[in-house]
């Protein structure tokens, strides 16, 4: 489904990723762990077409269509999504306007009609109480003063109203207490099916005991330096990623 | 000196012009080199403003010809309509009597460049309540001039908020003489500005007695090479003591040949008062504009939702619910629907 092929990028004039490849099979979930300024968040940044994370090599497509030719909407709606690490604050719009006007762009885009309100409030209200997000806070301006729980379990509602073909979850534990990462990983996990694929950005194994991967990345030095079943993720609990380190440099 | 003088005399020196410091950004004389002639009466049936379904009374000011005063009470569709290449002016009382309650519904409505003034002299009796909302629908072309000046007595609430798309030249004035004892003004403004269009919402509010309050916010958007324009002045008199006073005016910018001129000013001769004034000019947010692409909302799409929302803050406070929605449905279109003009700049 999503195949990475030699992909190099730069910030700043800085490069960051360098011959990064990887293989995401339709169903699959695999975890990216590395160190600190490894790349974690430029891949995530690159592969959603962020201005100023360009890809300088390589190729990256999603069922065979290249995704970097495509502006991060269009990437959107061909079934990309991100789970950002620190959600943005947009003031003055709700959390529901803002969900139903991303439903309805990628209705558009699919060429179905627009979603009207009832329907809209129905759908959102099933899969908004399993996340334990209140109707008052739909109402709220998005992210507006949200803990830094409701703003992950935001992201994961927002998932699971545009249902997409590939996510990924960036650093999606930071900032939760083990109450909080529970109800977000259960809101993950609901969505593991056969025709969706994830890709699990963490510092920390914690979040695989929640979210449990097919396949484990090293991330380091900006590509990916080992690869291997979850076990691999306890291996880097206890040793860390001091031998990666030296393996990239 | 006035563009209405001008209008009467014929002479262009009677123009306001940059040597003046409140017209400085809105030099009228550096503008108009001859005055056209005097517009002729409107002919044929009018079709329906965009207040008169909410009023009780519809009052029609038609190339400056119409009532010299209207009433006090309920709710008032004041149309200020415009039509042709001439010139007019047009002076119109409203007293509002103490205790009493007026909703003023005001729409300028232009059509064709002339040049027109109108001067509004509103008086507010103790206690009296009046909640003023000012669309200013204008013509490209048009070089029109808005002033009115309010009188509040002690217990009375004005408020209103300007709403302004700008026109060849467009000038929002209001001045307030606020006596304090409890009187409260709200002055809000609001403007969209694109192609090469000029809107300059001004006000002076002059607290001469004791615990009075003002507060205002205005907001804007100017795109393309339009220009805005808010010079806010609140003059805080000797003796005004415990007056309370805020000011705040936050305003983006979206391409780069577009400009914003803002002048808050303060001026406080009392003790004991609350003042406090900001004002922000900026681009849009990036990151909220990555995170709603992110979401598959297009760029466009993206950016007109996120400036809606900076500019609701100023719609929501808006307390007249019919006229509120009128206003935002007003604004939505003007973001996002087809552009009255075509545009020669680069826009972002």
């Amino acid at each position: 489904m999503l195949s990475i092929k030699n992909l190099s990028a730069s910030v700043d004039g800085k490069p960051i990723l360098g011959g990064l490849s990887l293989e995401l099979p339709a169903g699959e979930v695999h975890a990216i762990m590395g160190p600190n300024g490894a790349g974690k968040s430029t891949l995530s940044y690159v592969l959603t077409g962020r201005e100023g994370y360009a890809a300088t090599g390589g190729e990256v497509r999603l069922d065979g269509e290249d995704l970097l030719a495509l502006n991060p909407a269009e990437r959107a709606t061909k079934g990309v999504f991100l789970s950002f690490q620190y959600p943005i604050e947009i003031p003055g719009v709700p959390a529901m306007t803002f969900l139903r006007t991303a439903l309805n762009a990628h209705r558009k885009a699919r060429g179905q009609a627009e979603m009207k309100a009832p329907e809209f409030l129905k759908l959102v209200g099933g899969k908004a109480a399993a996340l334990r997000i209140d109707r008052e806070m739909l109402r709220r301006a998005l992210n507006v003063g949200f803990s830094g729980g409701e703003k992950k379990r935001m992201e994961i509602l927002q998932m699971a109203v545009l249902e997409p073909r590939l996510a990924i979850l960036d650093e999606t534990d930071s900032g939760l207490d083990i109450d909080a990462l529970r109800i977000v990983a259960e809101g993950v996990n609901a969505m593991r099916s056969a025709d969706r694929s994830m890709l699990v950005i963490t510092h920390y194994q914690r979040l695989l005991d929640y979210i449990r991967p097919d396949r484990v990345h090293v991330l380091a030095g900006g590509r990916i330096v080992a690869s291997g079943g979850p076990e691999l993720a306890h291996e880097l609990e206890r040793e860390g990623y001091d031998k990666y380190g030296a393996q990239a440099a | 000196m006035s563009l209405a003088r001008a209008i009467e005399t014929g002479d262009l020196a009677q123009l306001p012009s940059r040597r003046e410091e409140d017209w400085h950004w809105t030099d009228l004389r550096g503008l108009i080199r001859a005055l056209p002639a005097l517009s002729t009466p409107i002919e044929g049936e009018l079709a329906p403003g965009p207040f008169d379904a909410l009023a009780d009374r519809v009052v029609v000011i038609g190339n400056g010809r119409g009532p010299a005063e209207s009433a006090g009470d309920g709710v008032t569709a004041l149309r200020i309509v415009g039509r042709g290449e001439g010139a007019h002016a047009a002076d119109h009382a409203i007293a509002v009597a103490p205790g009493a309650s007026l909703v003023l519904l005001e729409s300028h409505e232009g059509e064709g460049g002339h040049l027109a003034e109108l001067d509004l002299a509103i008086r507010l009796g103790e206690g009296a309540r009046l909640e003023r909302v000012v669309l200013a629908d204008e013509d490209a072309a048009a070089v029109v001039v808005s002033r009115a000046e309010v009188t509040l007595s002690p217990g009375s609430q004005f408020a209103q908020t300007v709403i302004a798309s700008g026109a060849r030249r467009e000038r929002l004035e209001a001045r307030i003489a606020h006596p304090g004892g409890g009187a409260s003004a709200r002055l809000d403004g609001l403007y969209v500005l694109e192609g090469q269009r000029h809107a300059d919402i001004t006000t002076v509010v002059t607290h001469a007695g004791m615990d009075g309050a003002t507060e205002q916010l205005t907001k804007g958007v100017v795109r393309d090479q339009a220009r805005g324009v808010f010079q806010g002045r609140i003059v805080v008199q000797p003796g005004a003591d415990k007056t309370d006073a805020r000011m705040g005016h936050h305003a983006l910018i979206l391409s780069e040949r577009a400009e914003v001129d803002a002048k808050p000013e303060l001026e406080i001769f009392a003790d004991d008062v609350a003042c406090a004034h900001g004002n922000t000019v900026g681009a849009l947010d990036e990151n909220a504009l990555f995170y709603a692409e992110q979401r598959g909302i297009p760029e466009a799409e993206a950016r007109a939702l996120l400036t809606e929302a900076f500019l609701g803050e100023v719609v929501d406070r808006i307390e007249h619910e019919g006229a509120r929605e009128v206003v935002r449905a007003w604004v939505a279109e003007r973001l996002r629907g087809p552009r009255d003009e075509p545009v020669s700049g680069g826009r972002a």
